[in-house]
């Protein structure tokens, strides 16, 4: 177990390397001078180059990349040229909405989808099936803007049951947190529950032909309890798998879900941004979800271990 | 005479059958003839956009902003005459016809979907076959693309139109870099298997050279996989461009493309929503169609996908 471990701790550092190469690159790739747009549009030349030798533009690049990557291992993103601020600052003013509406998606997804898809494998073939299956595809197809509006429209617009946008932080009220968070987490589940009924139906599917489900069965154990402890069970490694992987789907959708409903959160700071040209933030929060997709998923590995006692590394 | 030209011509229809054969396959499946006639219908749509229009898209007429779908308007001509229009999708808050917006938009959204898929694939195939071929080469491709894989998308793409002007080219090839790494990983998986089968040592051991093995053997067994994931490409690289229009990152506003025409709907959504709900409506359509597509095909040209994703 241990050593295993470590080797896929270690396998995560070339995959990190790549990553901060590419981000890294995000900003040595522009079509603009950073230390001109920082300077703004009144500097002199003067101006420009005590900027670009204040940030170490002059350097040679491999140079400024291991600069970069030191001050990022010691928390340091660099100051943001938009909000004049430092990047860890500003994501960390940013978390707490962001945080927020993914794990209230993720809960409310996991919940929906898995039972919807055990019901259509269990149900193979009938309208039940088809139905879920559909609305799979469906969901996989509108776009999240379209749901958030649509949901907008419907739900806050006119039926006027909860608040049309805007964000309340925690420490102000449960009630006005909750209520603000029920329509963009439903709206951002949406293809997230699409991904993950799709799965559990196709891994609940080949469990089910099983031996042990048969033998389950023949001693006499009731729908659910086979279901439940032999066949879900059984089928948890994909479907944990792709939980972890949708988390990318998760952090593009947080982007646009953000912008619907005017959540300030990390998803709109990189929108506002990439708009304003502020690289070190764009950079800042391309690692940051970068190095949790990662980490998340370098969880889900490991646990494989526990779902499956039979996986042994 | 007669005698002779018999078996040439039989000989000559051996191929013309076998592709008529995949071509029955493909079209007895339900979701293929569906999600195509859909996507035909688009394609229909965005082809005859200059004739089923209005307007002009790009037609500004202060007059006549946020008119209500439906809504008739009468313009003077010079020489004293009314013409009548029909806004059957009303007017965004500039006064131009959504409905001839949304006609354009259906073109946008094609270039885009289509060249993403063609480009991604191309690329991801020959990058693909050379990691799946190239021993050394194999495990920088792939730390390559893992590393590329684990930045969401969606962000990676915002990144790079962030890099130079936005514009149709740059918008492509942000949504073209995501996609890679996945056909990539497709199609190396692919020539891996293929190289380990016996008719491929086989060929080796008779002196088949590698390009040829390549051409003749490893091909043939990636079309399938990747029209499949080309087609998910397509209907992914659609959304995607919406998104980024959407955002104001994506194609310059004045061009009408599905995501810009909601994005300028944004402002007045509570009072006129059809500026976001018709492009919506066409957009999740053709996505649909085209995923529809996607899964029919992967039905019926891989039958081993079935039980995956």
């Amino acid at each position: 177990m241990l050593p295993y471990i470590g080797r896929r701790l270690l396998a995560t550092v070339p995959v990190m390397a790549v990553v901060a190469v590419v981000v890294f690159m995000l900003l040595r790739l522009t079509t603009g001078d950073p230390a001109a747009i920082i300077a703004g549009d009144n500097a002199t030349s003067q101006d420009v180059e005590a900027i670009r030798t204040k940030l170490g533009l002059d350097r040679p690049i491999v140079q400024q990349f291991v600069i970069w990557i030191g001050n990022i291992l010691r928390g340091d993103l660099g100051e943001s040229f938009f909000f004049k601020k430092q990047v860890s600052e500003l994501i960390a003013e940013r978390v707490e909405p962001t945080l927020a509406l993914a794990i209230c998606t993720l809960l409310l997804a996991v919940s929906v989808a898995v039972p919807l898809g055990v019901l259509a494998a269990w149900r193979r073939g009938t309208w039940i099936d088809r139905g879920v299956m559909g609305l799979s595809v469906l969901g996989f197809s509108v776009p999240v803007f379209v749901i958030g509006y649509l949901l907008i429209y419907l739900v806050a617009i006119q039926l006027a049951w909860l608040p049309v946008q805007g964000y309340q932080r925690l420490a102000d009220g449960v009630g006005g947190f909750l209520e603000r968070l029920v329509l963009p987490s439903l709206t951002l589940a949406i293809i997230y529950v699409a991904l993950i009924a799709r799965i559990t139906r196709a891994s609940v599917l080949e469990v089910l032909n099983a031996d042990h489900v048969r033998t389950a069965r023949a001693k006499g154990l009731g729908d659910a309890a086979v279901l439940v402890r032999h066949v879900l069970r059984n089928a948890a490694v994909p479907i944990v798998t792709v939980i972890g992987l949708g988390v990318a789907l998760l952090i593009g959708g947080v982007v646009v879900t953000e912008s619907v409903y005017a959540i300030p959160g990390l998803g709109r700071l990189t929108v506002d941004a990439v708009l304003a040209r502020d690289y070190p933030t764009v950079q800042g929060v391309i690692l940051l979800f970068s190095v949790v997709y990662v980490l998340i998923n370098l969880v889900v590995d490991l646990s494989y271990t526990f779902l499956d006692p039979r996986i042994r590394y | 005479m007669k005698a002779v030209a018999e078996p040439v011509a039989t000989l000559a229809l051996e191929p013309v059958a076998e592709r008529a054969g995949v071509a029955r396959l493909m079209t007895r499946n339900r979701s293929v003839l569906f999600g195509g006639a859909i996507l035909a219908l688009v394609v229909l749509v965005a082809a005859l956009a200059p004739v089923l229009g209005t307007t002009d898209p790009a037609q500004v007429e202060p007059v006549l902003r946020n008119k209500r779908p439906g809504a008739v308007t009468g313009t003077r001509n010079a020489d004293g005459t009314q013409t009548e229009r029909t806004h059957w999708m009303g007017t965004d808050s500039l006064g131009r016809d959504v409905y001839s917006r949304v006609l354009y938009g259906a073109r946008v959204s094609l270039i885009v979907g289509i060249s993403v898929a063609l480009i991604s694939t191309a690329v991801g195939l020959v990058i693909g076959v050379m990691a799946g071929y190239v021993r050394w080469l194999d495990g920088i491709v792939m730390r390559i693309m893992d590393g590329l894989m684990s930045i969401p998308a969606i962000l990676l793409a915002i990144g790079l139109v962030s890099l130079s002007r936005a514009g149709l080219r740059t918008v492509i090839i942000a949504i073209v870099i995501p996609e890679v790494p996945r056909v990539v990983r497709l199609v190396r998986s692919v020539v891996l298997s293929i190289r380990e089968e016996p008719y491929v040592e086989a060929a080796t051991a008779l002196g088949a050279r590698t390009p040829m093995l390549l051409v003749r053997h490893v091909l043939p067994n990636t079309l399938a996989p990747l029209i499949v994931q080309g087609t998910f490409i397509c209907a992914s690289a659609i959304l995607v461009e919406a998104i980024l229009s959407f955002l104001g990152v994506g194609i310059p506003p004045e061009t009408p493309t599905w995501g810009n025409i909601m994005a300028e709907g944004r402002a007045l959504f509570r009072i006129f929503p059809h500026n976001i709900l018709f492009p919506g409506l066409f957009l999740a359509l053709t996505v649909l169609g085209v995923n529809i597509l996607g899964d029919g095909l992967r039905d019926s040209l891989d039958p081993r996908l079935r039980s995956r994703l």
